[in-house]
């Protein structure tokens, strides 16, 4: 349940990156349950643990937990070192019936 | 804290008049986020709806990630202007809730307060709305930090 998304300095930010991976981690595991899905944002809290450089960035979006209608998903972002991330993030997502 | 700041200087940050500098560059520039008005401690923001900002095909409504940038963005320009000083602030904490998705094809702007400045930090609060400020889509709270000149 892991998903790795790579974003290029100035073009996006650290915490839309870290949104987009959590998102696809969801879809990746929903897709790969063939579960349909509409998702729907709940929230999103970011912790910024240090100044990124002008480089590449990286992130990982890990479920915690996948619910019926809910599901928690962590996120780490990291540039040079996966063991040292920049950002982390936690997620709440509700999913709905895309039939509803 | 707010008064050991010599007012000569604190009368210099004008959100109005540097916006165009701040928001023409980078991330902001390429965002398209726009100014819109500001007080004391507060500034809104406007960011216009683009296609390729979309979040999910065939919706129309702008993502959830664009709209942490802007209301990222409005808070730093809330501090400036509280604070009176352009100085650099680090994000330490920052949470968004989403309350409902904007309106397809609509702009979203994002209005954002600093209500406490202490020394090193920055408390901000804000909402986000696509065109009625009482019928919001997102809620932040968020902590910055001040970095002093010398060590940025």
């Amino acid at each position: 349940m892991r998903f790795r998304w790579a974003s290029r300095p100035s073009r996006a930010n650290t915490s839309g990156l870290l949104e987009s991976a959590g998102y696809a981690a969801l879809r990746d595991e929903l897709g790969r349950q063939g579960r349909p899905w509409r998702l729907k944002p709940i929230g999103i809290t970011v912790q910024f643990l240090s100044a990124a450089k002008n480089r590449t960035t990286y992130a990982r979006g890990r479920i915690t937990r996948l619910g019926r209608r809910n599901a928690n998903v962590e996120v780490t972002a990291w540039q040079d070192d996966p063991a040292c991330p920049v950002a982390t993030a936690v997620m709440n997502i509700l999913m709905v019936d895309p039939t509803e | 804290m707010n008064g050991d700041i010599d007012t000569s200087i604190t009368d210099t940050f004008d959100p109005a008049r540097v916006a165009r500098f701040i928001l023409g560059r980078a991330h902001p520039g390429w965002l398209g986020l726009r100014y819109v008005a500001h007080g004391a401690d507060w500034v809104e923001l406007t960011l216009p709806w683009r296609g390729d900002l979309v979040g999910e095909d065939g919706t129309g409504v702008i993502a959830s990630g664009p709209i942490i940038s802007l209301m990222d963005m409005a808070a730093g320009m809330a501090i400036w202007s509280t604070s009176g000083v352009f100085e650099p602030v680090a994000t330490l904490d920052l949470r968004v809730d989403y309350m409902r998705p904007a309106r397809p094809r609509a702009a979203v702007s994002g209005r954002v307060q600093c209500y406490r400045r202490t020394r090193s930090a920055a408390f901000v609060r804000g909402t986000a709305h696509d065109g009625d400020p009482d019928d919001p889509v997102a809620h932040i709270a968020g902590v910055f930090m001040t970095i002093p000149w010398r060590a940025a």
